[in-house]
């Protein structure tokens, strides 16, 4: 930052935060030469896309098992639009349909609540 | 992100912090992240555009790049945003979680009251005094703690410390030296346990001075034991509250004994605390009585804790006063922090080490969770000033802590849960001010401390700009508060 120094030690934690430290130029160490798709090098690793996560309704549940499986219209409503940031298939709740899935608390029992939007 | 909607343009505001000036610069004190940052002249003029009011980026912008050009006066708005200084007037106002510590936080300190028996009769005593919560009189509690109860005071804060490597056993009273068989028992075993354990562990103790014979000064000296001395300074003041039954003065008895305490004791820096009254405010002279004349290592001051309307009580126009002195103090504390010299007022360094590790508390103090007090019966209160008190109590070392009290309690009493706070820009430090406190005004632990709000901001500004005036002329010297 420029125009703002960091004097205690909380605002250099937020500097950091929000400023991270530019890696050396300094060669590479061969192990950081990894390609690793979509990976946020900083802070923890959280893999990006469904096809990295196995949720549970695509091949296999949480548990490894199948029990929870072939739920694909709640899933494709819910996880793909919260968990990976994909509202192309569903309306648009933050303006012109908040509520949309007002009637649908548990989304297994629900989701036939779910109506039509029509633009 | 655009909608594509034709929408208002987006309007940036202040958020919380509070500006303060030092050294002939200006510095924020973000709230609630407690961080400080220091500004310059672009990030200046954009806070004070926004002095009135929320305005758009562009409008700043328009504003303000005839003094520092646009490209500086658009990074400037991008770092406040970043920290937080100002933001959106559509973001939400910034909530404090109300998060719990974990239910196994370790406790560092235990204070054990091995005493509640004193041989003073302190006017103002909140232990005996008018405004003593735990009726010490008809009080089935044993006088004395049993080697026994200390014992397993011991296991009890070695088991309660967790993964911690030290653990700090300060002793407390009554007059903790009427108790000296059981102390120096208590110091043995614990040493004999730590080592079992492979910990380490710090001994302290409060007393008045009265009884410290050449037999306790040489123990207190062999055993590295930190020593804290109640008084309330130079012969008439300490006189005026802190006598003995008969009520003759104290001062010309525990003297001898203090200064023999002083010289003797070198192990461990010696320090004074004394206690603040309508009737003895002179805190300047107390301070140099203290530290210079007699030669205490720190001197750190507390107003009175009492009801309102005892006589003693500070009143506005003493918190005024009180103020002003302690500014003098910290004046000169700066002058000696410049030069990387020790001075020796302890509210001012224990606040500026505060400040500069940017701590923001949930809690006021260590109360109920990394501290606690231990009754003469083996009850476990939230503090030493609470022990012996049932309504207080969150265990025993005989049985254990009773974790549904001690969270409740905590739940109850967040600094979120202050409302009263919620606007104050002092809360990360202050977080409404002791328990103790606010249960003898207003009958209530979980009441913030509203009768000396002002007094603590205004402190707590001082603070800063004595903070700041270091950080500009001397940075070096903070490092010491780095660990």
């Amino acid at each position: 930052m420029d125009h703002l120094k960091a004097i205690n030690q909380k605002a250099r934690r937020i500097q950091e935060h929000v400023e991270p430290p530019v890696p050396s130029a300094a060669p590479a160490d061969p192990g950081d030469l990894d390609v690793v798709g979509l990976e946020s090098r900083q802070g923890p690793h959280i893999p990006l896309g469904c096809s990295l996560v196995f949720a549970p309704g695509w091949e296999v549940d949480s548990t490894g098992g199948t029990a929870g499986l072939c739920q694909p219209v709640e899933r494709d409503l819910f996880d793909c639009h919260l968990a990976c940031f994909w509202p192309a298939h569903v309306p648009d709740q933050l303006n012109h349909a908040p509520d949309w899935t007002g009637k649908c608390a548990a989304a297994q029992k629900d989701w036939r609540k779910i109506d039509l939007i029509f633009p | 992100m655009s909608t594509g909607l034709a929408t208002d343009p987006v309007f940036l505001a202040q958020r919380e912090f509070h500006p303060f000036e030092a050294g002939g610069e200006t510095f924020l004190y973000l709230v609630p992240s407690a961080a400080v940052f220091h500004l310059d002249e672009p990030s200046l003029g954009v806070l004070q555009a926004l002095d009135t009011g929320a305005a758009s980026e562009d409008a700043l912008v328009t504003e303000l790049a005839p003094r520092f050009g646009e490209h500086t006066v658009r990074r400037s708005l991008g770092e406040l945003v970043r920290v937080q200084a100002i933001g959106l007037t559509t973001a939400p106002k910034e909530t404090f979680p109300r998060v719990l510590p974990q239910a196994d936080f370790p406790l560092t300190t235990m204070v054990l009251n091995v005493t509640n028996k004193c041989n003073l009769a302190c006017t103002y005593c909140y232990e005996y005094g008018e405004d003593k919560i735990v009726d010490t009189t008809c009080d089935p509690a044993p006088t004395y703690m049993s080697e026994e109860t200390a014992r397993q005071s011991v296991d009890f804060m070695f088991e309660q410390s967790g993964d911690l490597p030290v653990a700090h056993l300060t002793f407390f009273g009554g007059e903790t030296l009427l108790n000296f068989k059981v102390l120096e028992k208590t110091v043995a075993y614990a040493r004999e346990r730590a080592r079992e354990l492979g910990k380490d562990v710090d001994f302290s103790l409060t007393t008045n001075g009265t009884l410290l014979r050449d037999k306790v000064i040489d123990w207190l000296a062999d055993n590295r034991i930190g020593v804290t001395v109640s008084i309330d300074g130079p012969k008439e003041m300490q006189d005026k509250f802190r006598v003995f039954k008969n009520g003759m003065g104290s001062y010309d008895y525990a003297m001898p004994k203090i200064k023999r305490l002083l010289e003797r004791h070198r192990t461990r820096p010696i320090g004074a605390r004394v206690t603040l009254t309508r009737q003895t405010l002179d805190v300047t002279r107390i301070f140099h009585h203290l530290r210079n004349e007699l030669g205490f290592w720190e001197v750190g001051f507390a107003p009175v804790t009492t009801a309102d309307q005892r006589g003693y009580a500070i009143e506005d126009a003493g918190f005024d006063r009180m103020l002003g002195q302690f500014e003098e103090l910290a004046q000169e504390f700066l002058e000696f922090a410049v030069d990387d010299r020790h001075h020796g007022f302890s509210n001012v360094k224990d606040t500026i080490e505060e400040i500069h590790k940017g701590v923001s508390k949930a809690f006021p103090c260590g109360a109920g969770l990394g501290l606690m007090g231990v009754a003469t019966d083996g009850d476990v209160a939230l503090c030493h000033r609470f022990a012996g008190s049932d309504d207080h109590s969150i265990g025993s070392v005989h049985t254990g802590l009773d974790r549904k009290r001690q969270f409740e309690f905590l739940g109850h009493h967040h600094v979120a849960n202050k409302t009263d706070c919620n606007t104050c820009w002092a809360r990360p430090l202050c977080a409404g001010g002791c328990y103790h406190e606010a249960h003898v005004r207003y009958g209530d632990t979980g009441v913030a401390n509203l009768h000396y709000c002002d007094w603590i901001r205004s402190w707590t500004n001082t603070c800063l700009e004595v903070y700041g005036e270091i950080a500009v002329k001397n940075p070096g010297y903070l490092e010491q508060f780095e660990s």
